[in-house]
């Protein structure tokens, strides 16, 4: 009992840390290209990257559009993103997990 | 490193799409046969962590950037199968922040999921074989494991690029320049990893997956003796 509760203090804990990174962290992340763009650019292959098909998203290059505030649509982008990946990876997880060998019909029932 | 559309054709990009979707297949069946349900959220945070982490660029050289991979990281966490789903569950809901390209997802699957999970949980094994077993080794194991495995990430792309590249380029010179830059931002890789999994090490040793071991009587830690006993 008491590790489960501990667990989720644990994950609530490290969703918190995320939080703040992406809000107190982010604005002071390097803005230059990052290594494989850089190689791009010296080497000569940039020209070759063609425009993001996701590149209208509201969510385009880690900014909340409609949100003016710089720091502001960066963080809560950031905290849009933690949440999403969280909830997806628990989805994608929950089916990942190892069945109890008690309950086929469950199991079987899941996988499709 | 996230690989935008463009840089790689679209037959090498659909052929590593097809792979990473096998690849996300036996992840998931070898993630089932040991990933029971208290990880299920640790696993989705670690996910998260990643997202988030992501985010903070580092200066590695004049004018660039880098920024943690995650796979060598998440492979410690929760195991190298269930590592490479958390990083491509990160690059997928990054294609809606238009970051990595989407006819690209597969190449970065395997770039930055796979190669740094799979070939950084191999590195850190080995390194855990030859170092005493003891906490503090685990730490430096997770952080030379995860530096080494965004230089192999760097090399698996430039093998996607000598396939597939939109431009006839010299190798040698795209090689040489891809692992230099990479060998420094493998550098913040090592220590953001060695940093993350000593300080999970510190507060639930139990949920690193990498250290399942620790917890033998022979080399208890002195703050978990009664725990670890029973």
């Amino acid at each position: 009992m008491k590790r489960q509760s501990s667990t989720r203090l644990f994950v609530i804990s490290g969703l918190l840390l995320a939080f703040a990174l992406v809000l107190l962290v982010s604005p002071l992340a390097n803005p230059n290209p990052d290594g494989l763009n850089r190689v791009a650019i010296d080497e000569g292959f940039a020209g070759t990257e063609t425009d993001h098909g996701m590149g209208d998203s509201p969510l385009a290059d880690y900014a909340v559009s409609g949100v003016d505030d710089d720091w502001l649509s960066k963080g809560l982008s950031g905290i849009i993103g933690i949440l999403a990946t969280f909830a997806l990876g628990l989805a994608l997880f929950a089916l990942s997990r190892k069945r109890s060998e008690s309950n086929p019909a469950r199991a079987k029932g899941e996988r499709n | 490193m996230h690989i935008p559309d463009g840089f790689i054709n679209a037959g090498t990009s659909a052929g590593a799409a097809l792979i990473a979707a096998g690849g996300v297949t036996v992840a998931v069946k070898k993630t089932s046969r040991y990933l029971d349900d208290k990880q299920v959220p640790i696993a989705g945070l670690t996910a998260a962590f990643v997202f988030a982490v992501q985010m903070l660029n580092f200066p590695v050289a004049a004018g660039t950037s880098g920024h943690l991979l995650g796979g060598a990281l998440a492979a410690i966490l929760v195991g190298p199968w269930a590592g490479a789903l958390c990083v491509t569950v990160v690059l997928v809901v990054q294609a809606f922040f238009a970051d990595g390209g989407i006819t690209a997802l597969g190449l970065n699957v395997l770039d930055m999921a796979f190669v740094t999970a799979l070939g950084g949980y191999a590195i850190f094994l080995g390194l855990r074989k030859v170092f005493p077993n003891e906490r503090s080794s685990v730490v430096v194991a997770s952080g030379i494991a995860a530096g080494i495995s965004v230089v192999l990430s760097a090399l698996v792309f430039v093998i996607q690029f000598a396939i597939g590249g939109n431009v006839d380029l010299a190798l040698g010179s795209v090689l040489a320049a891809m692992v230099g830059v990479h060998t420094l931002i493998g550098l913040g890789e090592g220590i953001i990893t060695a940093a993350t999994v000593g300080l999970v090490l510190s507060v639930r040793p139990d949920l690193v997956y990498g250290a399942r071991d620790l917890g033998t009587p022979l080399h208890i830690p002195k703050t978990s003796t009664a725990e670890g006993v029973s």
